[in-house]
C-alpha cells in the first residue's frame, strides 16, 4: 500500500513542479537555517571535559582589603593571588592541584636564523596533564620534582610540533621561547577543549596554547603574561617580575575531588584558610569562598555568546515561517485535488487511506526538505566558521545534529502536512463528483 | 472601495488558507522589524566614534626578545627615530589604543575615604598623546615635560620617585563627575590625588565592558615602556600611512634586532577587528530579513496562483458579466491588500511582543514606533509585487471560460 502512495504521490508532486520545488525549498531554507545555528549553539555550550567535569573544581577567595565594587555583588575575585595560589597548592588537600596563568612570547627553532613567532604558552605545574586528562604523542609530561627544581623543559603542542619539526618525534629536542632555551620533553596530541574553560581571560573558545611549560620556569625567564590582574591596596601598582609579593589576583587554580563527599571538605579547608589569613592581617573583608565546578564555572561566567542564543531564535523563527508557507501551499494544494479525492473515496478508499496518502505527499517533501536543509546547513556551517569569532572554526556538523536535522526535517513537514491532510479527506465524495 | 464585500466573502470560503497566509505575513513582518531594529543597533553601535584621528593613526607594537637594560634611552631613541620618518607628525608610547582590546581600567574615587569608587575608567599612558592621537584639547592645558614620569620608576616602588599628580579627562567624565566643570578639581587614582589640568574631547576605551562608561578615559602623563603590550602610536600625515607603517616597522627591528614586531597596523584594522562580530551578526540579520521576505512572497505567489487557478470559472463568468480586464486585477490586488493588512496588524502585536522578550533577555531598547509603518509599507509593497504576476494571469482569463465545465 505504501508503495502505492508513494507513487501517487510522487505523481501529484511531478505535475506541479514549480510549487512542489518552492514547498521543498522553503522547507530546506528554514532547516537550513535552524540546523545552522543549532549546531553552532551545541558546540559552544559543549562540555569541555565530560569525563571530570563534576569532578574538577575552582577555588575562588576573597583576599582584597576593600570590596572596589569590579566584581559582581558579593562574589570574590575570579582569580587567585601567587600566596594563596601556592599556598593552597602546597597544601594539597585535593586529588589533584594546579595552578597557572598564560602568556605569549616569540619562539624560535634553536639555532636558526629565521623570524621568531609568537606563540602562546601555558605556565602551569604538573598536575595540569593528569588533571586534564591532556593526551601525550611523544614523551611525558613533567614532574613536581621538576616544578620545584625550575627545569627548562617544556611540552609543546601538536600543532607547533608539525610546524618546527614536521610531526616528528621532538623529545630531547630544544626551542627558544624568549629567548630563553628549553628542552621538549614531551609532545601532545591534538587537544582542543571548548570552551577554553581553565582560563577563560582570553577568548572563551581560545584555541589550545601551543606551549607549556613549569611555572616556576616561566617565573625565571620573565615569561610575558597575558590575561587580567586585579590589585589593590598599598603596593597594587607594581611591576611584572615582583608579582609573586603583589597584593594582586592573575592566576587560576583547579582542583580535582574524586571523592563527592570530600567536596564539601575542600570547602571548609577555604574557608578555614581565609580564617587564618584574615586572623594573619593579609585578608581584611569577610570570608568569602567559592568552589564551582567545570559546568558550574562555565554558567558563572556566562561563557555562550548571546548572539548564539539570538541565533537560534531567529532561525527558529525563521523556520515557523516557512513551515507556516508550507502549510498553506499544501493546503492549497490538496484542496484543489478535491475532485480527484472524490473520487478515489467513491470508489471505496477510506478517509483513513486518503489521510494516510496525503501525509505520504508531505512526508516525502519533508525529506527532500530534509535533504536539501542539510546541504544548507553544511553551507551555512562553512559561512559561519568564516566569521571573526573563536567559537566559529568549531562549527562542525557531527552526527547526533545529522540525524536531528532528519528527525526535526520529517516531524515539522509530517505536523505541517497534518492539517491540510485532515482538512482535505473531509471532501464528501458527492458534492464533488457532482460539481465535476 | 470597490468590491471589498465579495472578497471577504470568497476569503471566508478559504478560510484556513488565507489564516495561514495572513499569519504568515504576521510572522514575517514581526521578524524583519525586530532584525531591522537589531542590524540599526549594531550599525549605531560600530559607527562609535574612537575620538581620535581615526584616518591618519597607525600603531606597530614591539616585543623585545630576552632582557632589555637601559629602557628609557631604548625608548627615546625609538621615539626620535620614528619621528624622524617622513611623514610621521606625532610619535608616542602608549599603553593602549581606543578600541584596541586590551585595557587598563581602575576605579576612582572623588573622596578616598568612600570605599566605592565613583567611576571604572580606563587610564592612558604616553609621551603628548594627545597630539598623538590627535585628540581635542576643550579646556585647560596639555602636561609640561616636567610632569611626567617613567612606569617602571612609579612601580619600582622607590621613595625617589615622583609621581604625577595631574590628569587630563575626557568631556564625559567631567559631566559625569564634576557637573562640567572639572578643572582644578581633585580625583583619587590608587588611592593618590590628581589634579585635572585639561579636559579633552570624549575617547573610547579599549575594551568596553559597559557601554554606558564607553568614554570613561583618562590621560596621565606617563612614560611607558616597551613590554605589557605597549605600542607605538604614529600620526602621519594625510595618505602617508602606508609608507610610514612600513618604514617605521622596519625602523625599530635596525635598531635593535631582537625587538620584534609583533602587529603593525592601520587604525582602521583595529577598529574593523574590534567590532567583527557585530559586523557578522548584523550581515546575518540582513541576511535572514531577505530570505523571509523572499519565502513570504514566494508563499503569497504560490497561493495566488492557486486561487486563480481554481477560480478561472468564477473569473470567467465575472467577465462573461461584464467585468473587465483590470477590474479581475484589480479584485486580486484587493484581496492581497486586505490579507497583508490584517497579517499587518497582527504583526505589529507580535513585533511588541518580540521587542518585550528582547528588552528582557538582551537589554535592548524599546521598539521605535516609526518602525512599524515603515514594516507596514514594506509588507503592503512586497504583497502587491508578489500578487501581480498571479492577478494578471487572472485578468487574461477569457469571458468564454464561463461555459467550461470546471
Amino acid at each position: 500500500m505504501f508503495g502505492y502512495y508513494l507513487e501517487l504521490a510522487l505523481r501529484s508532486l511531478k505535475r506541479s513542479k514549480a510549487l512542489t520545488a518552492l514547498m521543498v525549498l522553503a522547507v530546506a531554507m528554514g532547516i537550513g537555517a535552524c540546523m545552522t545555528t543549532l549546531t553552532v549553539l551545541h558546540v559552544v555550550s559543549g562540555d569541555p571535559i565530560p569525563s571530570k567535569s563534576q569532578r574538577l573544581f575552582y577555588p575562588q577567595l576573597e583576599p582584597r582589603d576593600t570590596d572596589n565594587g569590579f566584581y559582581s555583588k558579593g562574589e570574590p575575585p575570579s582569580q587567585v593571588s601567587w600566596q594563596d595560589g601556592m599556598a593552597l597548592l602546597k597544601a594539597g588537600r585535593a586529588d589533584r592541584q594546579a595552578l597557572m596563568t598564560g602568556g605569549t612570547a616569540p619562539v624560535q627553532q634553536d639555532g636558526s636564523q629565521a623570524e621568531p613567532f609568537f606563540a602562546r604558552a601555558r605556565y602551569t605545574t604538573a598536575d595540569f596533564f593528569p588533571m586534564f586528562e591532556v593526551p601525550l604523542r611523544y614523551g611525558h609530561a613533567w614532574s613536581k620534582a621538576e616544578d620545584e627544581a625550575r627545569a627548562r623543559i617544556v611540552v609543546i603542542s601538536s600543532v607547533l610540533n608539525n610546524r618546527l619539526f614536521h610531526g616528528e618525534d621532538s623529545t630531547g629536542r630544544t626551542l627558544r621561547y624568549n629567548g630563553v632555551t628549553l628542552q621538549i620533553v614531551g609532545v601532545m596530541k591534538p587537544w582542543r577543549p571548548h570552551p577554553h574553560f581553565y582560563d577563560l581571560n582570553a577568548d572563551s573558545y581560545a584555541d589550545t596554547e601551543e606551549l607549556f611549560m613549569p611555572l616556576s620556569t616561566s617565573r625565571d625567564l620573565h615569561g610575558p603574561r597575558n590575561g587580567s590582574r586585579d590589585c589593590w591596596g598599598q603596593g597594587g601598582k607594581v611591576q611584572e617580575d615582583v608579582l609573586e609579593t603583589a597584593n594582586c589576583t592573575w592566576m587560576q587554580l583547579w582542583v580535582e575531588i574524586d571523592d563527592p563527599e570530600k567536596v564539601a571538605d575542600y570547602k571548609a579547608f577555604l574557608t578555614h584558610y581565609s580564617e587564618e589569613q584574615r586572623a594573619a592581617g593579609r585578608f581584611k573583608l569577610p570570608v568569602n569562598v567559592r568552589l564551582r565546578n567545570v559546568t558550574q564555572w562555565l554558567d558563572y561566567n556566562q561563557v555562550v555568546p548571546s548572539d548564539v542564543h539570538l541565533q537560534v531564535w531567529l532561525a527558529l523563527g525563521f523556520f515557523v515561517v516557512c513551515l507556516v508557507n508550507t502549510v498553506g501551499l499544501m493546503l492549497a494544494k490538496f484542496l484543489r485535488r478535491s475532485g480527484e479525492i472524490g473520487v478515489r473515496r467513491a470508489l471505496g478508499a477510506s478517509r483513513v487511506a486518503v489521510f494516510a496518502q496525503l501525509l505520504t505527499e508531505a512526508g516525502i517533501i519533508g525529506l527532500s526538505g530534509g535533504l536539501a536543509g542539510l546541504v544548507m546547513a553544511v553551507g551555512g556551517l562553512w559561512l559561519v566558521r568564516q566569521q571573526p569569532d573563536d567559537y566559529a572554526s568549531l562549527a562542525h556538523l557531527d552526527l547526533p545534529m545529522l540525524a536531528a536535522t532528519f528527525a526535526i526535517a520529517i516531524t515539522a513537514t509530517l505536523v505541517a502536512g497534518l492539517l491540510p491532510a485532515w482538512r482535505a479527506c473531509q471532501v464528501t465524495p458527492a458534492l464533488q463528483l457532482k460539481s465535476s | 472601495m470597490l468590491d471589498i464585500r465579495p472578497i471577504l466573502s470568497t476569503l471566508k470560503r478559504h478560510k484556513v488558507t488565507a489564516i495561514l497566509l495572513v499569519l504568515e505575513i504576521a510572522l514575517t513582518c514581526a521578524i524583519v522589524c525586530n532584525a531591522v531594529f537589531l542590524v540599526r543597533q549594531r550599525l549605531d553601535w560600530m559607527a562609535m566614534p574612537s575620538g581620535i584621528d581615526e584616518a591618519n593613526v597607525v600603531e606597530v607594537r614591539p616585543v623585545n626578545i630576552g632582557s632589555t637594560p637601559a629602557m628609557h634611552a631604548r625608548v627615546d631613541e625609538a621615539l626620535n627615530a620614528l619621528r624622524q620618518i617622513p611623514g610621521v607628525e606625532h610619535a608616542a608610547l602608549a599603553n593602549e589604543i581606543p578600541f584596541g582590546g586590551e585595557s587598563w581600567n581602575d576605579g576612582i574615587k572623588l573622596d578616598p575615604d568612600v570605599v566605592t569608587p565613583a567611576m571604572h575608567v580606563t587610564a592612558f599612558y604616553g609621551d603628548n598623546l594627545i597630539d598623538a592621537f590627535g585628540l581635542q584639547l576643550l579646556k585647560g592645558r596639555n602636561f609640561a615635560p616636567d610632569e611626567y614620569a617613567w612606569l617602571d620608576d612609579i612601580t619600582s616602588g622607590r621613595k625617589d620617585v615622583v609621581i604625577p599628580h595631574v590628569v587630563i579627562i575626557t568631556r564625559f567624565m567631567e559631566d559625569r563627575l564634576f557637573h562640567g566643570n572639572a578643572l582644578g578639581k581633585t580625583l583619587y587614582y590608587g588611592g593618590e590625588p590628581m589634579r585635572v589640568v585639561g579636559v579633552v574631547g570624549d575617547v573610547a576605551r579599549p575594551s568596553i565592558a559597559d557601554r554606558s562608561l564607553t568614554y570613561g578615559s583618562m590621560i596621565l602623563p606617563v612614560h611607558m615602556s616597551e613590554g605589557l603590550g605597549a605600542t607605538y602610536v604614529m600620526r602621519t600625515a594625510p595618505g602617508q600611512s602606508d609608507a610610514v607603517l612600513k618604514a617605521a616597522a622596519a625602523k625599530l627591528r635596525e635598531l635593535d634586532p631582537n625587538r620584534v614586531i609583533q602587529r603593525k597596523r592601520h587604525y582602521s584594522e583595529v577598529r574593523a577587528a574590534f567590532f567583527a562580530s557585530d559586523r557578522a551578526m548584523a550581515g546575518l540579520l540582513v541576511g535572514v530579513c531577505i530570505a523571509l521576505l523572499i519565502v513570504t512572497a514566494l508563499g503569497i505567489v504560490g497561493l495566488g496562483s492557486f486561487w486563480v487557478a481554481q477560480r478561472r470559472r468564477q473569473i470567467g463568468v465575472r467577465r462573461a458579466l461584464g467585468a473587465t480586464r483590470s477590474d479581475v486585477l484589480r479584485y486580486f490586488q484587493t484581496e492581497n491588500f486586505l490579507l497583508a493588512t490584517m497579517g499587518i496588524v497582527l504583526g505589529m502585536v507580535l513585533a511588541y511582543g518580540i521587542n518585550i522578550v528582547l528588552m528582557v533577555f538582551y537589554e535592548l531598547p524599546r521598539l521605535p514606533p516609526h518602525y512599524l509603518p515603515l514594516g507596514a509599507i514594506a509588507l503592503w509593497l512586497l504583497g502587491q509585487a508578489a500578487v501581480y504576476a498571479p492577478a494578471r494571469r487572472a485578468s487574461c482569463v477569457p469571458p468564454v471560460e464561463a461555459t467550461r465545465g470546471n
